[in-house]
């Protein structure tokens, strides 16, 4: 069996695009990076700037783990390049919380145990705070509907509701 | 002093949980880390003949690219692969071992790169070719191969005699899907070699589990490995067993010497265990008064053609009905496919599905409300066994349950029942599942300012461990809960069993209170040496700890508090470390149990199917954490809407292949899909199953809950559709 490392070095071309220079004010902080345009928002907040708040569930825009506020809407961030948003404002669920105090949507999620594993609870809270702003959710029913984008595979859904309920309630 | 047991205490691991701090397997970003990413094969059965890695390595970033014929050394034995769950019968698969392929995207190479988007773009270069064989992957073309394997439960009676004898009998075959768990987080590890020694941070259910199995692959001694997984983003039996990109992982990591991550993506996920597609054959037997004189239930799973995986899905009406004569028989098929595996109530949610649509279907052959046919034949022992239970509090469930669901209103006509344009229909069935405690060992260091950390290697994937275990150490050790820090999810913690078939609870927490005990001794001692000592005549057994104080239980008044008997003592810290005491209970049966009520709208003109509500009474002896425990029945309700009406992983049997190995085609429940879920508890007591009287609640909210939905299906639109998932198709031409 032919060991690691003793395989002859082939000739590495340049396939790779080049990488660009972009500016994203993340959580508050203007922050610098070059990247690849296939790198997608996701990737270049856990792996670049190690904001691993953010969780990446499917990469395909199909679960909500990803999703952040851009410049105060909710977006997946996985079927977003980073490139495109060269300038914006990024929240994650680590700026959401100020000077120690939660979020009134984190205090929520706590109090009404609206997450078991917490791997999708940052993409239903930003997606909760994206939500609210937006200002089309009355309703217990318009929440599920409009929540219907972040899956919570251990189903604390009815929780999630009362937790966004409460959030909404006092503010 | 508040007691803590019992209470609705919010998580508190929650405030890691909401700000994103809680770090799970796939994101310890090390220096130097190396991203793995994994090829898969695209044939179900057959030989790699070629894999051409140059034009992948030519590309700039690729540091290497591990094939089965380029890696390093792993075991050669069958034992070496052996993990603590891995199936009796069988060879488990070797993760990038040889040149066969026995299932569609079982891994053939791993590229490893500087970052994850230039891994993933040279996978897509790496050319494999085959030599196929011939797969298959359909059940249903498979069942006449099937063999039986052995069951505990013997037969009584003879049940193909009372069947034929019987005054009312049904029969009926019913079907479960292959099912894949879909945890949110995606499976992934994190590998790195320092010296000799590794580390791991793995996504699994049992850091010891992978631990022993890296140590048998990689011919390691345990102490040169450790494994952590100190959060874990849902697990639901897909973690018990150490997954391949754990091995991928420490192979690469051992091959470049640097730290490498191997993440699977979620189409990859759909080549680990899944919930095997059952048939299951119900064949009940019945005298005209409503009393069960026949049960016969077999079933025939999937498992793969290199390991026998099978669970218990027959035998469980043995635990709640009465019948003089009974059979039981499953059976095996082989496929081509990865080996299923244990997901939520593994047997239970499949055979209690079926047994508990054919009781539904029998009451209404009798012409017997069903609550009232399961009441009739309810069984006070465990019919097989003979042996009395624990407890069993399965008859308040029914009635607390119809209660608060107002079944005396149900019109039993099917189709009777309407809201404007839909139909309503109300259902039940009974849940069951085991109350088991496994060997548990917990560490607690008692400091002299007041606080306590309680550590075992247990993993918490979201079931509230390491709540429960603060709240139960901060009230035998008389603290307030702030004061006691859990520390979980590291191999090299005191022993404790895989996060599993509901035994995690009454383990860890009933080692809590053995150490917590060997605390209050060694805290007594030390009191008594304190001149005029209060305790000075007290007994270990005649003293708590309360408040802060280790107190007599005889005269409350006699009191000394822990940091002055500390203090007094000159000692900073008692450490004790001890296993749960348990001794094999011969002659008890030990279940949870639960009644489950389900009402469905179902759209006459479309199908729609929806689950308005469902009310679970669950009786499973103490509840530790009301907030906690709620939400576990809840999301156990929540996957058995899924199970009932939207989950099923789809074969094209022409390629071998998972058709919607995603998780938008893959139907999960989402929010808009779930309405009220109301959780009961039945006061439960149970003295002897275990000190503490703790059953666990992890696969209990799932069983009978599917079953709920059909019969309540078929009771809004008189269409008995018996093979899951229902939906809007099989519903739609109402007859």
């Amino acid at each position: 069996m032919a060991q690691p490392g003793t395989a002859e070095p082939l000739r590495q071309t340049d396939v790779l695009p080049e990488k660009i220079q972009i500016t994203l004010t993340v959580n508050g902080t203007r922050t610098g990076l070059a990247v690849a345009p296939w790198t997608t928002l996701l990737d270049a907040l856990r792996d670049r700037l190690d904001l691993t708040g953010t969780k990446k569930g499917c990469d395909h825009g199909q679960c909500g783990a990803c999703t952040v506020l851009v410049d105060g809407r909710r977006i997946n961030s996985c079927l977003t390049l980073a490139v495109m948003k060269d300038g914006a404002e990024v929240t994650t669920v680590e700026g959401l919380a100020s000077n120690g105090t939660l979020h009134p949507l984190q205090q929520a999620f706590i109090d009404h145990d609206a997450f078991q594993c917490g791997y999708c609870t940052s993409g239903q809270i930003c997606s909760a705070a994206g939500l609210i702003a937006e200002g089309k959710a009355r309703t217990a029913d318009e929440i599920r509907e409009l929540m219907s984008g972040n899956i919570c595979r251990c189903g604390a859904y009815p929780n999630i509701v009362a937790a966004i309920q409460q959030a909404m309630e006092r503010s | 002093m508040a007691s803590y047991i019992g209470t609705a205490t919010s998580r508190v691991d929650g405030r890691a949980k909401v700000t994103g701090e809680a770090k799970y397997a796939g994101e310890f970003n090390l220096p130097g880390l190396v991203y793995g990413q994994v090829v898969g094969s695209t044939i179900a059965k057959g030989r790699i003949s070629l894999v051409d890695t140059s034009e992948a390595m030519r590309v700039r970033g690729v540091i290497d690219i591990l094939t089965h014929q380029h890696r390093p050394e792993m075991a050669d034995s069958d034992d070496a692969y052996k993990d603590d769950t891995a199936p009796e019968k069988g060879s488990p698969y070797r993760p990038l071992y040889d040149d066969r392929i026995l299932f569609c995207g079982q891994p053939v190479a791993v590229v490893l790169a500087e970052d994850w988007e230039t891994a993933r773009f040279a996978a897509s270069l790496v050319r494999v070719e085959y030599q196929r064989e011939a797969h298959v992957t359909d059940l249903h073309a498979q069942r006449g191969e099937a063999f039986a394997v052995e069951k505990p439960e013997k037969p009584r009676g003879n049940a193909e005699k009372a069947f034929a004898a019987a005054d009312v009998r049904h029969e009926a075959e019913y079907f479960i899907p292959t099912e894949h768990h879909n945890p949110m987080e995606l499976f992934g590890s994190t590998a790195m070699w320092e010296d000799d020694k590794l580390t791991v941070y793995d996504k699994t259910q049992g850091v010891q589990n992978v631990q022993r199995y890296l140590c048998g692959v990689f011919d390691l001694k345990p102490d040169a490995v450790r494994v952590l997984s100190p959060y874990m983003g849902g697990g639901f039996g897909a973690a018990l067993r150490p997954q391949y990109q754990v091995v991928l992982a420490v192979l690469a990591a051992r091959a470049v010497q640097r730290p490498v991550r191997v993440v699977l993506t979620r189409e990859q996920m759909y080549a680990l265990g899944y919930r095997p597609a059952t048939i299951e054959r119900l064949a009940l037997g019945a005298r005209s008064g409503g009393t069960l004189d026949a049960i016969m239930h077999e079933a025939i799973a999937v498992t793969s053609q290199f390991e026998e995986f099978s669970r218990n899905d027959t035998g469980w009406a043995d635990l709640l009905y009465t019948s003089p004569n009974t059979k039981f028989v499953h059976k095996l098929a082989r496929l081509d496919v990865p080996t299923s595996s244990d997901m939520r109530a593994p047997g239970a949610a499949t055979g209690v599905y079926a047994l508990e649509c054919a009781m539904d279907e029998l009451a209404i052959a009798l012409k017997i409300d069903p609550v009232q046919l399961r009441l009739q034949c309810y069984s006070d022992r465990d019919q097989n066994t003979g042996l009395p239970y624990s407890s069993k509090q399965l008859r308040e469930c029914y009635g607390q349950g119809s209660a608060a669901f107002g079944w005396e209103k149900r019109n039993p006509e099917p189709r009777s029942m309407r809201d404007d344009h839909e139909l309503v229909g109300w259902g039940m069935a009974t849940g069951v599942w085991e109350a088991l405690q496994m060997p548990a060992a917990v560490r607690i260091v008692l400091t002299a300012n007041g606080h306590a950390e309680v550590a075992t290697a247990a993993s918490d994937i979201g079931t509230g461990t390491y709540t429960i275990m603060a709240q139960v150490a901060a009230d035998m050790l008389g603290l307030p809960i702030d004061n006691i820090s859990v520390k979980l999810g590291d191999s090299s913690l005191p022993q404790s069993p895989l996060e599993g078939g509901s035994w995690i609870a009454a383990s860890v927490c009933n080692a809590i209170a053995t150490t917590a005990h060997a605390v209050r001794k060694e805290l007594l001692r030390l009191a008594k040496r304190m001149k005029d000592s209060p305790l000075a005549g007290a007994a270990a057994d005649d003293v708590t700890l309360a408040d802060g104080k280790i107190v007599s239980t005889k005269d409350p008044g006699q009191a000394a508090s822990i940091a002055s008997v500390m203090q007094h003592g000159k000692v900073e810290r008692i450490e004790r470390e001890e296993s749960n005491t348990f001794t094999e209970d011969k002659l008890h049966a030990r279940n949870a149990h639960s009644a489950v009520f389900a009402e469905v709208k179902v759209d006459e003109e479309l199908g729609v199917i929806r689950v308005t509500r469902v009310v679970n009474a669950v009786a499973a002896g103490r509840i530790l954490n009301l907030k906690t425990a709620r939400s576990q029945i809840m999301g156990s309700v929540v996957w058995g809407i899924g199970m009932a009406l939207h989950e099923e992983t789809l074969y094209d049997h022409h390629f071998g292949r998972v058709m919607n190995a995603n998780i938008a085609e893959y139907h999960v429940p989402v929010n808009a899909d779930v309405h009220d879920i109301e959780v009961i508890f039945v006061d439960e007591p149970d003295e002897t199953i275990n000190p503490l009287g703790i059953k666990g609640l992890g696969e209990i909210g799932i069983v009978g809950v599917a079953a709920a939905i059909a019969n309540a299906v078929y009771h809004a639109t008189g269409k008995r559709v018996r093979d899951l998932p229902i939906t809007l198709d099989k519903v739609i031409q109402f007859e």
